[in-house]
């Protein structure tokens, strides 16, 4: 279901099929790698630098589990929408309604908080070359704007775009991590930095909430299926290198960064990458990972523009939404009008929300939505076990992700209730809510058969 | 019989925009009212500090030296331009927290998911008999 009307001249218009695997590859990394720039080091102030340490692996290992169940679904079910085209077809409307909005809020409120992150650096930077009054709220402004435009005017350049200055930021990181001379005691101090743990386990699990942050939207590579050349090859090969470039860069970053500053700066630094270039001394650094901060800030903004937007336009065209947002700009190609309709939303937030809560509130959307992934991918095998339909890739150990990654999101909603419990409870009235006006008033504009157009046998017990 | 494919009303212009800005405010208001209403809470304190020494801040020789490269000092005080350390040495998070609390919330997100699915799977039943063809 590629097609898509355009209510302005009734033509058939779909999404062009023009990207590559590093596209793919740029849209996954260039979503999150921002996640090592800023944000993470907030598990440092929630649990100390050894407990960040611990919630980076941890998060990993669900992030992993994430990627293998998302290659497995994704190869079978490409379409824009990602995960809420899966969910559409694997449990059911009100559950595909509450994914759209999980991967609309966790994208646009993580382009919100690179905005904040852009205007901030920018500001600091500012006063540091004497120009004291520079604001930031004429960046963050300028960011969201132009970025909405690039992507209003064709996904092609956008993501091109995305790859060229993801490839930057993640080459900055390793410039660092080398220059920092990790083989020796010159600028790395971990015997004198690392103090334990000053919350005790309790921390380390607390961590877990912004260890998320190191690969949060690395399943937004999903959102491009409608757009790459071949589905079945290039998401799960541009998800896995993307997860695997994610775990290095983490580790790299943690190293650096917790090596460099007191646990109690850390955790709370906006850009904590570009306060370990200044403590080198380093003018090049300096300008290496201000640009580095500023380019992944960009990318992972620029990404999410895209991914909600997809979202957005998936539900629009299902009529889940007002089918004004299903259509596709008849000379770009892009999903236009939900592109325009998200700008004020993320201009919002990034205008008025501190950073710590813009986070939270992406990153607890992104936990909802890896908690329905665990049960859908396990309904997924059962409607259709192995050999009913033709999967791009089967994952390995079914169902030990799924279950893994279960008991590692029951950890993080601990994890986001210590500290941020009222925000958990304020979140889940807003999906109750929307639930509800689906279930009770949207739900009769949509057709009920056509909601599901792959070509697969009809599923296992019904 | 075969039962007949549901044909959903068409939404007017005016409903479409009146959707769309219930959406709008939906988003803002239970996203943003918290905030401002102070429900969005980090959970985070201020221990008082006796000593805002580097030493009696617990700041070794080395940490000391980050925090002066990074343009912070010690005592309460801003000096020289440098802002002192001891606001940020200060701030921690309080994880008191209570069972009642944390059994509610837990509630709240398990029957969520447990609701949704239940749902989705009544919708889910009607989708698969219209597009596979079910008879009644």
């Amino acid at each position: 279901m590629t097609a898509e009307t355009s209510p302005a001249n009734g033509e058939r218009i779909s999404l062009l099929r023009v990207l590559g695997p590093g596209h793919v590859w740029a849209l996954g990394v260039g979503i999150v790698l921002v996640g090592e720039y800023m944000g993470w080091n907030f598990a440092v102030g929630k649990g100390g630098a050894i407990a960040a340490l611990i919630a980076c692996w941890f998060a990993g290992l669900l992030y992993t589990c994430v990627a293998m169940i998302d290659s497995e679904v994704t190869s079978t079910v490409a379409a824009a929408g990602g995960q809420y085209a899966q969910a559409k077809h694997i449990v059911g409307p009100l559950m595909a309604f509450n994914v759209g909005l999980y991967l609309v809020f966790a994208y646009t409120m993580l382009e919100a908080a690179n905005a904040i992150t852009l205007g901030h650096l920018v500001q600091t930077v500012g006063a540091m070359a004497g120009f004291e009054n520079t604001n930031d709220k004429p960046f963050i402004v300028l960011t969201i704007m132009f970025l909405a435009w690039l992507n209003y005017r064709g996904v092609y350049t956008t993501l091109t775009f995305s790859l060229v200055i993801t490839a930057f930021a993640f080459v900055s990181i390793c410039v660092l991590f080398f220059a920092v001379q990790p083989w020796s005691d010159v600028y790395i101090k971990h015997d004198q930095l690392l103090t334990g743990l000053p919350y005790g386990w309790l921390g380390v699990l607390a961590a877990l909430h912004f260890g998320m942050w190191f690969y949060l939207g690395i399943e937004g590579t999903t959102q491009a299926a409608e757009e790459v050349r071949s589905p079945a090859r290039a998401l799960p090969l541009g998800t896995m290198t993307g997860i695997i470039t994610l775990l290095i860069a983490a580790t790299m970053t943690w190293y650096i960064c917790s090596g460099l500053m007191p646990w109690e700066y850390l955790g709370q630094s906006v850009t904590p990458l570009f306060d370990a270039a200044r403590l080198t001394n380093s003018t090049l650094l300096m300008v290496l990972l201000f640009i580095g901060t500023i380019f992944s800030a960009l990318a992972s903004a620029n990404c999410c523009i895209n991914d909600a937007s997809r979202a957005w336009f998936s539900m629009g065209r299902d009529h889940y939404l007002p089918q004004v947002f299903g259509a596709v700009h008849p000379k770009y190609r892009t999903p236009y009008r939900s592109i325009v309709f998200l700008v004020p939303v993320a201009l919002v937030f990034a205008y008025f929300a501190p950073l710590d809560r813009v986070i939270t509130f992406s990153i607890l959307s992104g936990l909802l939505e890896y908690t329905f992934m665990a049960f859908s991918v396990i309904l997924f095998r059962r409607k259709w076990p192995l050999g009913t339909i033709k999967r791009g890739y089967v994952h390995p150990f079914h169902p030990l992700p799924a279950v893994m990654l279960l008991v590692l999101c029951a950890a993080t909603y601990f994890a986001v209730f210590l500290g941020y419990g009222t925000q958990l409870i304020a979140m889940m009235v807003f999906y109750i809510v929307a639930s509800l006006w689906f279930a009770l008033h949207r739900y009769k504009y949509v057709r009920r058969g056509e909601q599901f157009a792959m070509p697969w046998p009809k599923p296992v017990g019904y | 019989m075969a039962k007949a494919p549901y044909r959903p009303p068409v939404q007017s212009q005016i409903g479409q925009i009146f959707d769309t800005l219930f959406l709008l405010a939906l988003v803002l208001a239970s996203l943003f009212a918290p905030l401002y209403l102070g429900l969005a809470g980090s959970g985070k304190t201020t221990v008082e500090l006796s000593d805002t020494s580097w030493a009696g801040m617990k700041q070794n020789a080395t940490m000391q030296a980050q925090w002066e490269k990074l343009g912070y000092t010690d005592g309460t005080e801003a000096k020289d331009g440098r802002q002192p350390a001891s606001k940020l040495i200060a701030t921690r998070f309080d994880y008191d927290f209570s069972f009642v609390e944390l059994a509610a919330s837990a509630l709240v997100v398990i029957a969520y998911f447990f609701i949704v699915f239940y749902w989705s799977k009544k919708e889910y039943r009607e989708v698969i008999d219209e597009r596979f063809g079910n008879s009644e």
